[in-house]
């Protein structure tokens, strides 16, 4: 297993421990979340949806680079690498 | 928890300048600040005005990139501020939180909501998303 850096949003370290990075071991960009949910049980619900899926405006870098472009969450990740959460920001007035 | 945000005289005009700007449709941003130790009180002495990039419902929805959220957050890092939060525009309607922004929220951030009717900027409200996303705080505008 390779250690990945999962760089913790502000929003979201109260429910990490207040630390702005957790070390995981994984192979792919959904073992690293996977583990850190694991680690961490209150972030699930502001990255997943019920359904299982990363809610529509939960972004996930490796590096540089959006995993929407690479292999999703079966990205492959290496010793080193860091994985950021970036949320997209959507709203407005309803109906 | 009682939360509280101020917002310099000038953060709060520019909020409402640029509401008024863009009506009819949303318009939104990155708010700059800090936050006490304690949590419950945000200084917003920065704005980041951002461009809606939804064409599609412009007047009923905004969106923001990751990458609008990133070179939001560098500058905050370049003033030494955090991004504490955001504000959108409600357009004609009233300035509360939809069920649309409750979908799209993370707790922590402090998300101001301006209701313009007919381009003239009206009531301005302040939220935070509860930890069980179960619905809002509000948090109570002081303008310093």
């Amino acid at each position: 297993m390779m250690t990945v850096k999962v760089m913790i949003p502000t929003p979201l370290r109260a429910y990490a421990g207040k630390q702005d990075h957790v070390d995981v071991a994984a192979e792919t960009v959904g073992q690293a979340l996977n583990s850190l949910i694991l680690q961490h049980g209150e972030l699930r619900r502001h990255l997943y949806q019920d359904d299982g899926r990363l809610r529509s405006f939960v972004n996930v870098y490796v590096n540089d680079d959006d995993i929407r472009y690479l292999q999703k969450e079966a990205t492959p990740v290496k010793n080193g690498d860091t994985v950021s959460i970036v949320p997209s920001i959507a709203g407005g007035a309803g109906a | 928890m009682s939360m509280r945000l101020r917002l310099t005289a000038e953060v709060r005009e520019a909020i409402r300048e640029h509401g008024a700007r863009g009506y009819p449709n949303e318009v939104c941003g990155a708010l700059l600040g800090s936050e006490a130790s304690d949590g419950e009180f945000r200084e917003v002495t920065a704005l980041v005005p951002l461009e809606n990039r939804r064409e599609d419902s412009a007047r009923n929805r905004f969106s923001l990139t990751a990458d609008d959220v990133r070179r939001a957050e560098r500058a905050a890092a370049e003033k030494k501020l955090e991004l504490v939060g955001w504000y959108h525009t409600h357009p004609d309607h009233p300035a509360r939180p939809s069920e649309f922004d409750r979908e799209h929220a993370w707790p922590w951030y402090s998300y101001i909501i301006l209701g313009v009717a007919e381009r003239e900027p009206g009531e301005m409200t302040s939220w935070r998303l509860a930890d069980d996303r179960s619905g809002y705080a509000a948090e109570s505008i002081e303008v310093a």
